[in-house]
């Protein structure tokens, strides 16, 4: 999903950042669209590179610092690539007195990896992030856009499986 | 103006609709610290230092931002309000490195001032300082996030005031750093290297680079013929850096204090702002007469040439090939001075007093060697000046009144006026009539081009020809300006471009605090400096014209064209 | 329409669906045809119920019948049993914990007895991906009926409902609307805030799953009462299930001209805008929200001026909370005497709550305001699961404050839950037993603090960072009695000094968790003890045993 753009083949690359250039144009008259674009460039690319935001910064007239600092802003961007699958743990109160904390440690015994790291295979990335609004089932994890709720140290293993 | 009446700290204020707590307050000459707060920018509300109580507010308030209203109740100093303010002064102390004593800004910090003044003496908070390296990248300024407050200052100056857009907040909470985008340093990023940011910071996140070393070790070199020069701007402004109130005239002191401190001879721009009238004039004159590319744009700014080679490269050719004086002296120095004083020019070491941060990028430029050598060889801002005078003990305020050295200091009130925004217009204009013209201006006060208007028109009849022209000061003007031409929707054969608000006298080199206030006291000083010379348009320069006689030959001839003349890189929009 | 002789409903909403309501559902389908009852009985997706403790629920009109954790493999044993047979299945019928038998039908349970449906009166019954069945329930006659009055009257309405802010800052609706109306200006905005992101709160989600519509239909009756012909929702990223309900409605809707050009033939125009937000709390807050939806980093701005005279793109923008739309329809059907008989005095109506926590009851619950924390815990939620005893109640979410035992019996409203010291915030409760270590918990209260200041101003990006640490510090061991003082100092700082209510707000569990739980702070500075056993780095036991 996130290959560094430079380890991209030149064709492929070319491809990616003409698609990024095309989704700026779709969003351009838009007022405030900067985040909608930033999603869709992350969509392409799985990141958001210095040289896809040149291209956004270039089309929406903004500066690039501010297209990078609008981009460190928020927790769903991510300026470097990450991992193939973003496991997201919600560490919030009604998670933590549910177990997140347990949780957590079972991801990091089988990941290898702690919060804000990516495995050395490139598959898996890990953040803890607060609540994601599904407290009903807590604790709770989301995989990319998948939510997992009411989860135990157990469950982890067969959840991760099952994305091989 | 419709107007409320007040209670601040149990006393009835009077103050307009609209005004906020702190403009009240200060009116009634009750003071409410500050630190976020600059007079000429938007209010940030951010540090949280002004907070103050008002009756019927569960919060408190921020002074800075807060509006006045009929009948408020205002308390300035109660024990909540100094709880607050103390312990917001405290955690910022905590995450600040304690090297004051190191610090370019050691006693002309807001942060320091205000840790005096709130009695801040204890550290409860555990110190958890930001791990930030500092870049050292860029030839003009030294960044170090790690003093940094976050108040964004320097932000809006880059952004709305310069319109270049570096610096940025980036990252969000406890994280937030103001700086490039990307890790880049200032030298790789669009920086005009202008140095408004460094006016405009409270503590010592930015400052210049340091040249007094260099520049100390010529002047203990005894095989080294030191030579200096002084910008226009920095006989009104230097004197503040001993206390003097701003749009203090120092010239002489000036001159007495850089003798004092060894140089081997006290030579002035100003020579050469005469200098690239004749040049810049003849070249303008040019243009109209063969069709050249117009409108042509004035090049002595290099925040200005580094901003156009990145923003508008396409205008480039618009850009008079004039160095700018500090480099056309270096050049000549090296040469011309050289030669009549039967110097190697190896030996020479040219130090240029400036008001400007950019002028260190600019004498590194690899272009600016034409002599051979590098034109010029160090740059001290006017407060690095001040620290090297202060180092050397010299008591500013008592030195006798001295004058230039031969040939190199002679002058014109033209090339004085170079130092305020419209005054390379003006000083074209006043040659360039008489040339044109042959006869002499009535009027030589060009009033439309003065003050700290944005953006100023002028029109004068010369022979016929209405020359039109426009001046900018503050690259977002320049930005405006540059793409009107871009569009093709300017029809001006001549526009003056200063990087700095205000021109050179509120340069990104000059004192601390710099304001809109103190540029225009700047300002008034520079037009009695002009009003105060025998002569005042610059081509009646007699040094000028024997540089001509003796060595040049004529404007624009082959040397000229080899020393004083130069070209321009298009540079990347960004960086990468 | 086609007559059914009866009505499958399975929640669809996120968390059954997280418990496999997906292949349940196709299942019941796969049965019902299997077994001929396709032209008799319908299976809706709905929204959720509420009870997310026990799903996937499944309940079947018209009895009304509720079953509960139903697998794929209960399911030919249900059509056959109950759709087929008439007799319901024992052991799949939902037990309440306090009382022994099953509870048959959904309007004998304790869980919605004491539960009064306005916001939630769609969700759970229709499908929320059919305008039909939202229109089938009297969906849009309230935009009919409000576009039929005068602008001036809409508002006195909704001025007259006392409804107030669900949001978290209980503002009055009424009142807002009409600053929203008489700030001048041509163009003015509707802005829906859908951002939700205060820990336990749920509530707005549950809504925009299962009856989108109702939000629509709100946010043009104050378009049309403030003057604005365009809308904007702005949701978190996360919520994807809501995104796409919303999208869809707004289609539907704008089929049916019920969004668009010349609604109802009134020449009233309005439009409504998904914008979506990319994680950051404090993009809740109504000004950093407009911010984001400029395109901007989320930083709250400066107040004054408030978004009703300088909002979005600098227009005046009237924003509310989901939930607070939500009440709109029926307050303009029904009328603002009928909404006042609900709840209390000063804050009529219901309120939605979230239930999180050690409580048998987790999920979504709707009381009249005014309910007592005591009926909530225990006789909605069912009381503390596994024989464990309460500890502390969080109400209004993270920034909200943490009660004791002793003040089970607040009612809940804005006003007196702000006279206890803490807060009806969004709605979120999170129970806690006395398993748990009051420190620790405080310190995921200051690490979501650090973790979400948007670190504009100094108060709060300093201070979250120092409370963070020096709570920290007490559950690793290494806590003084100066450090308790210090907390409380810049906890008193850091309540009123900030630029905006997260700031203010970051301190309020932590203080209350001081106040009402010392001993325990003490156990753990003095002693070096937590007495839960939590804390890891500590001993566990007693203090001074
Ligand atoms: C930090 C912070 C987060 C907030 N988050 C939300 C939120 O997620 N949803 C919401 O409706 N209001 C939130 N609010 C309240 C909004 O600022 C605003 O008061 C509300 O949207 C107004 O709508 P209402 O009057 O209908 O409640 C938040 C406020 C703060 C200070
Ligand atoms: S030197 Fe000028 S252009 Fe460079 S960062 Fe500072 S203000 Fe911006
Ligand atoms: S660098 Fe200076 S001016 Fe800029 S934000 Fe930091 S403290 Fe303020
Ligand atoms: S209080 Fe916190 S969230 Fe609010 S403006 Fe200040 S730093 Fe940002
Ligand atoms: S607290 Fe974890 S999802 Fe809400
Ligand atoms: S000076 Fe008012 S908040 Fe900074």
């Amino acid at each position: 999903m996130a290959v560094a753009l430079d380890k991209l083949s030149p064709d492929l690359r070319e491809q990616r950042l003409r698609e990024v250039e095309a989704a700026v144009a779709r969003h351009r008259d838009k007022p405030g669209a900067l985040l909608a674009v930033l999603k869709e460039v992350q969509g392409i690319l799985g990141y958001l590179p210095e040289e896809a935001l040149k291209k956004v910064s270039q089309g929406l007239e903004l500066p690039l610092s501010q297209v990078y600092g609008v981009a460190t802003f928020y927790t769903l961007f991510n300026t470097r690539p990450r991992g193939q699958h973003i496991i997201r743990l919600c560490e919030s109160a009604p998670c933590h007195v549910q177990g997140a904390r347990e949780v957590l440690e079972a991801l990091k015994r089988e990941l290898g990896i702690g919060p804000g790291e990516d495995t050395p295979d490139g598959k898996w990335s890990l953040e803890l992030v607060s609540c994601i609004g599904v407290c009903g089932v807590a604790p709770a994890i989301m995989i990319d856009d998948q939510v997992y709720g009411n989860l135990t140290p157990d469950c982890i293993p067969g959840i991760l499986a099952s994305y091989r | 103006m419709s107007m409320v009446t007040l209670t601040i700290d149990g006393r009835e204020v009077r103050a307009a609709k609209g005004a906020t707590i702190l403009e009240a307050a200060r009116a009634a000459g009750i003071n409410i610290p500050t630190l976020c707060y600059h007079p000429d920018q938007e209010v940030k509300a951010v540090c949280r230092i002004c907070v103050v109580e008002v009756k019927g507010s569960r919060t408190l308030q921020a002074a800075c931002a807060f509006p006045v209203a009929e009948g408020m109740v205002v308390n300035t100093q109660s024990p909540q309000v100094r709880e607050a303010r103390r312990t917001i002064l405290e955690l910022i102390v905590a995450r600040h490195p304690l090297e004051c004593l190191q610090c370019a800004r050691n006693l002309n910090c807001e942060l320091q001032t205000l840790a005096a003044q709130l009695g801040v003496r204890e550290a409860p908070f555990a110190r958890l300082e930001k791990q930030y390296v500092p870049d050292t990248s860029s030839p003009s300024l030294v960044r170090d996030p790690a003093k940094c407050v976050v108040c964004r200052r320097c932000v809006e100056t880059c952004q709305q005031v310069q319109g270049v857009g570096v610096l940025f907040p980036i990252n969000r909470g406890a994280d937030t750093v103001v700086a490039p985008p990307f890790d880049h340093g200032l030298l790789d990023a669009v920086c005009a290297m202008c140095g408004q940011c460094s006016l405009a910071c409270p503590t010592g996140a930015i400052v210049e680079q340091d040249h007094t070393r260099l520049v100390w070790q010529a002047l203990g070199d005894p095989r080294k013929h030191v030579v200096v020069q002084t910008a226009p701007a920095t006989r009104v402004t230097i004197g503040e850096e001993f206390g003097m109130p701003p749009g203090s005239i120092i010239t002489g002191q000036l001159v007495a204090a850089l003798r004092r401190l060894g140089f081997d001879r006290v030579f002035d721009t100003d020579f050469t702002a005469d200098l690239t009238i004749m040049e810049e004039g003849h070249e303008l004159i040019k243009r109209v007469k063969e069709g050249g590319r117009l409108p042509m744009f004035t090049s002595c700014s290099p925040g200005w040439i580094k901003f156009i080679e990145h923003f508008f490269p396409e205008l480039l050719p618009n850009l008079s090939t004039c160095k700018s004086p500090q480099q056309m002296f270096g050049a000549l120095t090296k040469t011309y001075y050289a030669e009549k004083q039967g110097i190697d020019p190896a030996d020479i070491f040219v130090v240029s007093i400036m008001p400007c941060t950019a002028k260190k990028f600019e004498a590194g430029r690899p272009e600016m060697t034409d002599s051979g050598f590098a034109d010029v060889d160090a740059v001290l801002t006017s407060r690095e000046l001040g620290r090297m005078l202060r180092e050397a003990g010299i008591d500013f305020a008592s030195l006798p009144e001295e004058d230039y050295d031969l040939p190199l200091g002679i002058s014109t009130g033209a090339a004085a006026i170079f130092g305020a925004t419209g005054g390379v217009m003006e000083a074209a204009l006043r040659t360039a009539y008489e040339v044109l013209t042959g006869r002499p201006l009535e009027n030589l006060e060009i009033t439309a081009v003065r003050g700290l208007d944005g953006i100023k028109e002028a029109a004068v009849e010369v022979n016929g020809l209405v020359v039109k022209a426009a001046v900018g000061h503050g690259l977002a003007n320049a930005k405006k300006l540059c793409e009107l031409v871009s569009r093709g929707q300017a029809d001006y054969h001549f526009i003056e471009i200063m990087c700095c608000p205000g021109g050179c006298i509120g340069g990104g080199g000059q004192p601390i605090p710099t304001t809109n206030a103190i540029r225009q006291r700047r300002i008034d000083a520079i037009y009695q400096v002009d009003r105060d010379m025998p002569i005042r348009k610059s081509h009646e320069n007699p040094v000028v014209r024997t540089l001509y006689e003796e060595f040049l030959g004529k404007p624009l001839g082959e040397k000229s064209h080899h020393l004083l003349h130069t070209h321009y890189v298009a540079r990347q929009r960004y960086p990468g | 329409m086609r007559f059914y002789r009866a009505h499958v409903l399975v929640c669809a909403g996120t968390n059954c669906s997280l418990k496999g309501n997906r292949a349940v559902r196709e299942a019941l389908i796969r049965e019902i045809e299997g077994k001929g009852l396709g032209e008799e009985v319908k299976v809706i997706e709905t929204g959720c119920f509420g009870l997310c403790e026990q799903g996937p629920t499944i309940v079947i009109y018209p009895e009304g019948v509720l079953y509960c954790r139903a697998t794929v493999e209960d399911v030919p044993e249900l059509v056959d049993s109950h759709l087929l047979k008439g007799r319901r299945v024992e052991r799949l019928l939902y037990r309440e914990p306090t009382r022994p038998v099953a509870v048959q039908t959904v309007p004998e349970l304790d869980y919605f007895k004491k539960q009064v449906r306005v916001v939630l009166r769609n969700c759970g019954i229709i499908d929320p991906d059919s305008i039909e069945e939202y229109i089938g329930q009297g969906g849009y006659t309230a935009l009919a009926k409000a576009l039929a009055m005068k602008p001036e009257e809409v508002i006195a309405q909704v001025k007259a409902s006392g409804l107030r802010g669900r949001g978290g800052a209980g503002f009055p609706t009424g009142l807002k609307w009409e600053f929203g109306r008489k700030a001048p200006g041509g163009v003015k905005y509707v802005v829906c805030n859908a951002d939700e992101g205060e820990p336990g709160t749920f509530k707005d989600r549950l809504i925009l799953e299962g009856d989108p519509h109702a939000v629509l239909e709100a946010m043009a009756i104050a378009g049309w009462a403030i003057g604005a012909n365009y809308g904007y929702i702005y949701i978190r990223g996360e919520y994807q299930l809501s995104i796409q309900r919303l999208e869809r409605a707004i289609e539907q809707a704008r089929r049916l001209g019920l969004l668009g050009q010349n609604i109802f033939n009134s020449g009233f125009n309005f439009d409504v805008e998904v914008r979506i937000g990319a994680g950051a709390y404090v993009c809740g807050e109504e000004t950093a929200l407009f911010e984001s939806l400029e395109g901007k980093r989320g930083e709250p701005r400066i107040k004054p001026p408030y978004p009703t005279d300088v909002g979005l793109f600098g227009k005046p923008t009237v924003i509310n909370n989901v939930e607070t739309l939500a009440n709109i329809p029926p307050i303009i059907t029904r009328g603002a005497e009928w909404f006042r008989t609900l709840g209390t005095e000063k804050c009529p109506g219901t309120k939605v709550f979230t239930l999180t926590g050690d409580i048998v009851n987790e999920g979504l619950i709707e009381v009249p305001m005014g309910i007592t924390l005591r009926e909530v815990v225990y006789e909605i939620g069912g009381g503390i699961p596994n024989g464990h005893k309460f500890k502390m109640a969080q109400t209004g979410g993270t920034s909200g404050g943490c009660l004791p035992e002793a003040l089970l019996d607040v009612p809940m409203d804005y006003d007196q839950l702000a006279a206890a010291g803490s807060a009806l915030g969004s709605g979120a409760l999170l129970i806690m037993d006395d398993t748990h270590c009051i420190v620790d918990v405080a310190r995921c209260f200051a690490r979501f603090f650090l973790h979400e200041s948007c670190g504009q101003c100094i108060p709060c990006r300093e201070g979250t960072l120092q409370l963070y640490h020096l709570v920290d510090g007490i559950t690793r061991g290494t806590g003084t009695r100066q450090d308790l003082e210090l907390i409380e100092r810049l906890s008193r700082t850091m309540y009123v000094a900030p630029l905006c209510p997260l700031g203010q707000t970051a301190p309020l569990p932590i203080m209350t968790t001081l106040k009402y739980f010392k001993d325990e702070y003490l156990a753990h500075v003095d002693s070096r003890v937590c007495p839960t056993g939590t804390c890891r780095a500590l001993a566990t036991g007693h203090a001074a045993d």
